[in-house]
């Protein structure tokens, strides 16, 4: 496919092979004999629920797992590899990306694409190369920044290029990809999979981990469906004369959870009420510079049983609107304000808010929503402690029942709600955040992002509660980065971009385009730029 | 999954084995110097004599856990203890107040030095280590300042009666019968709360250990206490100190454990984000928590004080370390959000056998540093080494109940963002 190869591809032998790879955990099989092949220059998509083994089996290949703690083989170019570390499969031309990024803010960009290999001369760092190199590698990536640029100002979507950037200075092969674009928006996105077809012309195969099912069937040349730990298929993409690829997302979710899924969002049931919840001019300053407006006059409504979903990019300010809203998490409320069945309402504080029947799931369950070391039963009841006491005396039989009954309420998988959070899958997480918030009876939901990073058959469970909530009179107020989610799931979509409505369109009459166009619609050229306004 | 009630019984040990472990060590301890100082260690005497020497250190690190369960630390208390000491000292005489007048006055003054350590790293957000080691210094030269460099002494016997006194004696057959009396009644209490919480577990279908576990538990701890109580009785009795340990203790387990108010403390020191997010006024949680600190710190300076029958400007030295290598031993997670006021008291008595057994065999202090170095190193280390193994041990049995296997195994593929370019909660 392409001349600039590190070494010229033996026609016909795959750059990866791995073969009947088995991992055991005491007491699980992870990995149950996956063979996968992956030829040179290709994008390979590697799909399946949480739990199928994806990330242990890129874990096994990138020598986070060493040799001798699986059973296998792996080829690279056709040579047995055993990698005792990460350091080897590296220098072997693999790299791998995860979720979590590996930089280091305070340091430059140049200085993290260059981290641990440093362009040095006895041990002194030579600045000069160090960041015309630099300079080439961003050019490359497409990230027009300068190598000085701490990485603490870049958004995330800038940092996954640099990452990139790393990987390649380290003239990687193989790139793995651990759900790059989990966090970023659909313009970011759409960047860097086009970077990932790029660097695939040039040369450098991707293996790419993600949920999102539009952008594997856009980008890859080939799927590898895992379940239970086993290899269930690979399918072959090929593109027709107008670029439509052979498989679509319905074959792949097929493959994923081994049956049909008829549909992807629950049915709407239930009547629409008269207004509840009524926003007006609510307008929020960043919290260190009072000038700057965060969000701008935000008005709206969401009525008993409707579902609002609000859209924007990221920086568009739906975050800073729903945490300012909910308790001044975020910034300071210049004015605003808002009313709950014509009366006004107080939600100065969480706790006022709380009261006032607002709950809201934030987007980082992780560290906003849980805590991880605590078990179910107590996240469950954490806003809501005066519900499980009487007099400041906690009813530790009372506070069992309410989790276990809401546990069960959520579908949460678990032994039971002594078991610790952390130790749950993030599907199962994210149904218990739920849980926490519906614990405190809430009249307006606000959800955001609550089907990050979780798999198909997880966010079909959330979609059916977030459902049944709405047919029980609820209010929720949907924030989303997914499109199809929105559309799928919304009675209304607000559209918000730099701090501003900028749209409303119904549900049924929505589309993608639209949104994107209302999205964007004071769109200059800094909306497409990687770099969100903060 | 006939074998799931065995797996949930060693998770559950394994979960507490840092306790158990502990407990576990104490008994060792005891055993080991009760055979190296030919059985001077358990005499009445002695027993008595390690009540009073680590009752200070004990109510210290009751306070310190608190403190560090939130997620930070308090180098202060040792010059707390002094500044207060002295101060109550100075009241008594120069001023001629009667102890009934001094001691709440001078918990007043801990709370104060509290509140304003508390205030710092509450509401400005200075770490606490910076501000209690300011408040090292500075509540040492204000110890300094107000003695005026020398010690007072002697003090009234009211408060040196409260500090090494005894309940009052009530003798049969040469024993102690009020400590007899108040042993029984405690091994009575303790047996029943065990009992009552495992029928609530079972009603509620908690984890609950075998039944054979729990009539060994609650039997080992009614001989533990009864002998203690027999061994107290056989010399002056149960001192008045052990008895405001005693109330101490269980009062600051039960807040801890069952009240709403302990639980806001856990959530604030396992993740302020998620705890400010739920409601909880993390920074008013923060500051009391260091407000009783200070407390607990002037009620230690009162009994070190009335034990010593001096206030000297050196008193309390290194007090501050000897708590937190007890909250550490104990349990405690430097993290934030993991500790019990049982386990801070298990860390102190192992500090305080080892310190009492090796001055009974005649060790130097210098082995006696060394050797108290070591221990905090590998109680901790054991933490660590042991929680990692329970997390992976524990993740890889999550299997749903009758399902699939959905959802269970190795979580490595748990999807988490952990950022993205807008906001943070900065609360």
């Amino acid at each position: 496919m392409s001349e600039t190869q590190t070494r010229p591809a033996p026609t016909g032998r795959p750059l990866l092979l791995m073969r009947d790879i088995r991992k055991e955990f005491p007491g699980v099989r992870a990995l149950d004999g996956v063979s996968l092949s992956v030829g040179h220059g290709s994008v390979h998509a590697l799909m399946g629920e949480n739990g199928a083994g994806k990330s242990t089996l890129m874990k096994v290949l990138s020598g986070v797992h060493p040799a001798g703690s699986y059973d296998g083989e792996i080829l690279v170019d056709g040579d047995p590899c055993a990698f005792a570390g990460v350091a080897d499969s590296e220098r072997a031309g693999i790299a791998i990306i995860h979720q979590e990024l590996a930089l280091v803010p305070q340091l430059s960009v140049g200085e993290n694409i260059f981290l641990g290999h440093e362009r040095a001369r006895r041990g002194v760092v030579d600045w000069g190369a160090t960041h015309a190199e630099a300079r080439a590698l961003l050019r490359r990536v497409g990230l027009d920044e300068a190598p000085t640029t701490p990485v603490s100002a870049l958004s995330v979507g800038a940092q996954q290029l640099v990452e990139i950037a790393k990987a390649l200075a380290k003239r990687v092969r193989l790139l793995i990809l651990d759900e790059p674009t989990s966090a970023l928006t659909e313009v970011e996105s759409d960047r860097l999979l086009d970077l990932l077809l790029g660097l695939r012309d040039e040369g450098v195969t991707c293996i790419l981990i993600s949920h999102k099912l539009g952008e594997v069937v856009r980008v890859s040349d080939e799927i590898t469906i895992l379940r239970d730990g086993r290899a269930v298929e690979t399918l072959a993409v090929e593109r027709g004369e107008d670029g439509t690829p052979s498989v679509d997302e319905d074959r792949i979710i097929r493959g994923m959870v081994g049956r049909d899924l008829d549909q992807r969002y629950p049915e709407r049931v239930g009547e629409i009420g008269g207004t509840r919840f009524e926003v007006r001019d609510w307008t929020v300053a960043h919290p260190t510079q009072p000038g700057r407006l965060m969000v701008d006059g935000v008005g709206l409504t969401v009525r008993r049983g409707e579902v609002v979903g609000l859209a924007g990019l990221m920086g568009a300010g739906r975050t800073e609107f729903a945490m300012n809203l909910f308790g001044r998490s975020y910034g300071r409320r210049v004015r605003g304000s808002l009313t709950k069945d014509g009366e006004e309402l107080d939600t100065g504080t969480v706790a006022a808010a709380i009261r006032g029947g607002v709950a809201y799931v934030p987007e980082d369950r992780k560290t906003l929503g849980l805590i991880l070391d605590d078990d179910i039963r107590h996240n469950t009841t954490m806003a809501a402690l005066d519900r499980v006491s009487s007099r400041g005396v906690l009813d530790p039989g009372l506070e069992a029942v309410e989790a276990a009954r809401m546990s069960e309420r959520m579908r949460v998988r678990s032994h039971g709600t002594t078991q610790a959070v952390r130790t749950l899958s993030g599907g199962n997480q994210q149904k218990v955040v739920l849980g926490k918030w519906l614990f405190t009876r809430p009249e307006l939901l606000i959800l955001d992002e609550p089907t990050r990073g979780i798999d198909v058959g997880a966010k079909y469970e959330i979609y059916l509660i977030v459902r049944r909530l709405a047919a029980e009179g609820a209010c929720v107020l949907f924030i989303s980065s997914e499109l199809p989610e929105l559309l799928g799931m919304c009675d209304r979509i607000l559209t918000l971009c730099e701090g501003r409505i900028t749209g409303e369109v119904p549900g049924e009459e929505a589309d993608q385009e639209t949104l994107m166009r209302l999205m964007t619609r004071t769109g200059d050229q800094d909306r497409t730029d990687p770099r969100s306004p903060r | 999954m006939t074998t799931r009630p065995l797996t949930l019984a060693t998770t559950l040990i394994r979960a507490n084995a840092r306790q158990y472990g502990m407990a576990v060590a104490l008994v060792a301890i005891i055993v080991l110097f009760q055979i190296l100082t030919g059985g001077l260690l358990l005499t009445p005497l002695n027993v008595t004599n390690l009540i009073m020497q680590n009752s200070y250190i004990l109510i210290l690190a009751i306070g310190m856990m608190l403190v560090i369960v939130t997620g930070h630390i308090d180098l202060s208390v040792g010059s707390v203890v002094a500044f207060t000491g002295a101060v109550s000292a100075i009241m008594l005489t120069s001023w001629g107040l009667p102890t009934v007048v001094v001691v709440p006055a001078a918990l007043l003054l801990g709370a104060l030095i509290g509140a304003w350590q508390g205030f710092w790293v509450a509401y400005v957000r200075v770490p606490a280590f910076i501000v209690t080691l300011a408040g090292m210094l500075v509540f040492r030269g204000a110890t300094l300042a107000v003695l005026g460099g020398e010690s007072i002494a002697p003090l009234p016997t009211s408060l040196r009666n409260m500090a090494s006194g005894f309940l009052p004696d009530v003798e049969v057959l040469g024993l102690h019968l009020p400590t007899l009396l108040l042993g029984a009644a405690g091994a009575a209490a303790v047996v029943w709360i065990q009992w009552r919480s495992r029928a609530r577990d079972l009603r509620h279908e908690l984890p609950t250990a075998p039944t054979a576990v729990t009539v060994l538990v609650s039997a080992v701890t009614a001989v533990v206490i009864m002998v203690f109580a027999y061994v107290l009785a056989q010399y002056n009795g149960l001192p008045l100190v052990g008895l405001l340990l005693v109330a101490l203790i269980a009062g600051y387990s039960f807040v801890m454990r069952s009240t709403t108010a302990g639980r806001r403390v856990y959530a604030v020191g396992g993740s302020e984000q998620a705890a400010a997010l739920s409601g909880i006024r993390t920074r008013r949680t923060t500051f009391w928590v260091f407000v009783n600190m200070g407390v607990l710190s002037a009620l230690a300076g009162l009994v070190f004080t009335g034990r010593l029958n001096a206030a000297t400007p050196g008193a309390g030295t290194m007090f501050e370390l000897d708590a937190i290598a007890a909250a550490f031993i104990g349990g405690a997670s430097a993290a934030g959000g993991v500790g019990t006021v049982v386990g801070a008291v298990v860390g102190a008595l192992v500090m305080g056998v080892l310190n009492n057994g090796m001055s009974l065999i005649g060790l130097g202090v210098d082995w006696q540093q060394l050797i108290k170095g070591l221990v905090l190193l590998l109680a901790v280390a054991f933490d660590i080494y042991n929680k990692r193994r329970v997390t992976v041990g524990r993740t890889l049995d999550v299997r749903p109940p009758g399902g699939t296997a959905r959802g269970a195994g190795p979580k490595a593929d748990d999807p988490s963002p952990s950022g993205e370019g807008g906001v943070r909660a900065g609360p």
